[in-house]
């Protein structure tokens, strides 16, 4: 039996919530159907989460590429299709390219394993980052190499405890609806272990009365607690939040069954949410908007 | 003695030989594996300067493996056993990213270094009190000075200023010569 899953017209890290609910009753090795044909757009964490949903399933899934030209045309330059075709039957998708390189695909949906492939993103970015973030998005020239620490330290976060690879993209694009500017938006997608194992991993680990993916983000996300025991690390989340704070940006993460966001004044987020569908790994968003000046 | 290290010569042999940023931890293990076998073969007094000039980016991660963990074997307080030498050490050319790194970094960890700007200025980064920040400046000042000269210069107690002093030289931030003392990074 399959099950088709509905992808919502716009597939972004709020909408991605309505595709965990429908397969939160699907048995894991039962095959679903994605059904993309009328989706129109999806942000770089929609297209990352997307790749991870299908590594996370025991039963290859069927995936229906959207029907609109434009659409199909924009995930292919995203790289999405070239990943999709190794991880999920692929139907009524083109021939995968990347050629035109669209000028908003900061970074292209690029694999993370290992520390090589974060060298590997941190030189692309910085080749492709510096006008766009100064020009379009009016941030200082020296916050480029703070985006790209960022960046960095998002990605080592598969590297160093998901314990499987990963995906990262970086996009700009104009929030009209909720925010009436260009943001650039970098999505970190895994479906591995997820914070809350990672943390029970450490030697000195103690499960208290409320020990949940909740709780498990608030420790690794706000408190800076990681599962080794030296105390240099968990610096890697601390220096990005440093980097959202000062530029107004906002910074969510989803792992089992639970959400945290560290949300700006822009923004009408929730700081925890938990109850979520459960899902494997950690998902990050990071969102530095346009500067405006100040009033 | 006064070595000195190219971080970005470093990274290239240790590392690859495409790169030109300090990222990641197994990176700045590599790097500061490579700095100690090189303070190895050196004497056992040494001033090495670091010099990041030729480096692009470095993060949190790199920046705590590299300078906060090479500066913890050497600081009394901190090294878990006696350390290998008697080394000091001034990291050149520190851009200002660099700076937020390493700043973030060495505060977590209590520790303090001395840093050589892109533009020539010198200045601690780090956690340091307000005593031993004002000593290392009057003696970036004034050069090599006694504790009496220095209390005079600052207008405070003799006492007060050897325990600056002290601390100043276990933190690696300051080198004592008999009775005399000196500033690292004064007239670099």
């Amino acid at each position: 039996m399959t099950t088709v899953i509905k992808i919502p017209p716009s597939l972004d890290e709020r909408t991605f919530e309505l595709v965990l609910e429908q397969l939160a009753p699907v048995p894991q090795d039962e095959k679903v159907l994605l059904d993309a044909r009328h989706t129109r757009w999806a942000s770089p964490y929609g297209l990352t989460a997307l790749l991870t949903l299908a590594q996370a399933r025991a039963e290859r899934s069927a995936f229906y590429a959207p029907e609109s030209d434009e659409t199909c045309s924009y995930w292919s330059r995203t790289g999405f299709f070239t990943y999709a075709s190794e991880l999920f039957e692929l139907h009524g998708a083109p021939p995968h390219s990347r050629a035109g390189g669209e000028s908003d695909v900061l970074l292209e949906i690029t694999p993370v394993a290992r520390s090589e492939d974060v060298h590997e993103v941190v030189g692309r970015i910085q080749q492709k980052s510096q006008s766009i973030l100064t020009k379009e998005l009016n941030i200082d020239a020296k916050a480029t190499m703070g985006f790209a620490m960022t960046l960095s330290e998002a990605c080592q976060n598969i590297v160093e405890h998901a314990g499987r690879g990963g995906w990262v993209a970086v996009q700009t694009y104009r929030w009209q609806k909720r925010l009436g500017r260009r943001v650039v938006v970098i999505a970190v997608c895994d479906a591995g272990v997820g914070f809350r194992q990672s943390l029970e991993s450490s030697p000195s680990h103690r499960e208290s009365d409320r020990w949940d993916d909740g709780m498990a983000l608030e420790e690794a996300v706000i408190r800076g607690v990681s599962r080794f025991r030296d105390p240099g690390r968990g610096q890697g989340l601390a220096g990005v939040r440093r980097y959202i704070g000062r530029w107004d940006g906002k910074l969510s993460v989803r792992s089992g069954s639970a959400r945290i966001a560290i949300v700006p004044s822009w923004d009408e987020d929730v700081p925890l949410q938990e109850d979520l569908p459960a899902f494997p790994g950690a998902q990050m968003q990071i969102t530095i908007p346009e500067r405006v000046a100040d009033k | 003695m006064i070595n000195h290290i190219d971080l970005s010569s470093v990274l290239r042999r240790t590392v690859c030989d495409l790169y030109s940023d300090l990222v990641t931890r197994p990176t700045g293990k590599a790097v500061r594996d490579g700095i100690e076998k090189q303070l190895a073969e050196i004497g056992d007094r040494t001033l090495t300067v670091i010099d990041f000039s030729h480096v692009g980016l470095l993060d949190y991660s790199c920046a705590d493996e590299i300078v906060a963990k090479l500066l913890m074997r050497y600081c009394v307080p901190f090294a878990p056993e006696a350390p290998p030498r008697d080394a000091y050490f001034l990291f050149r050319g520190v851009s200002d990213s660099h700076v937020d790194a390493i700043e973030a970094v060495l505060e977590r960890h209590g520790l303090a270094i001395v840093a050589q700007t892109e533009d020539g200025a010198v200045m601690i980064i780090g956690s340091v009190d307000e005593n031993e920040r004002r000593a290392w400046e009057v003696m970036c000042r004034i050069g090599r000075a006694v504790p009496v000269d220095l209390a005079r210069e600052m207008g405070v107690d003799c006492a007060q200023i050897e325990a600056a002093l002290d601390a100043l030289c276990r933190r690696r931030l300051a080198m004592r010569f008999d009775e005399a003392y000196v500033a690292v990074g004064a007239a670099s």
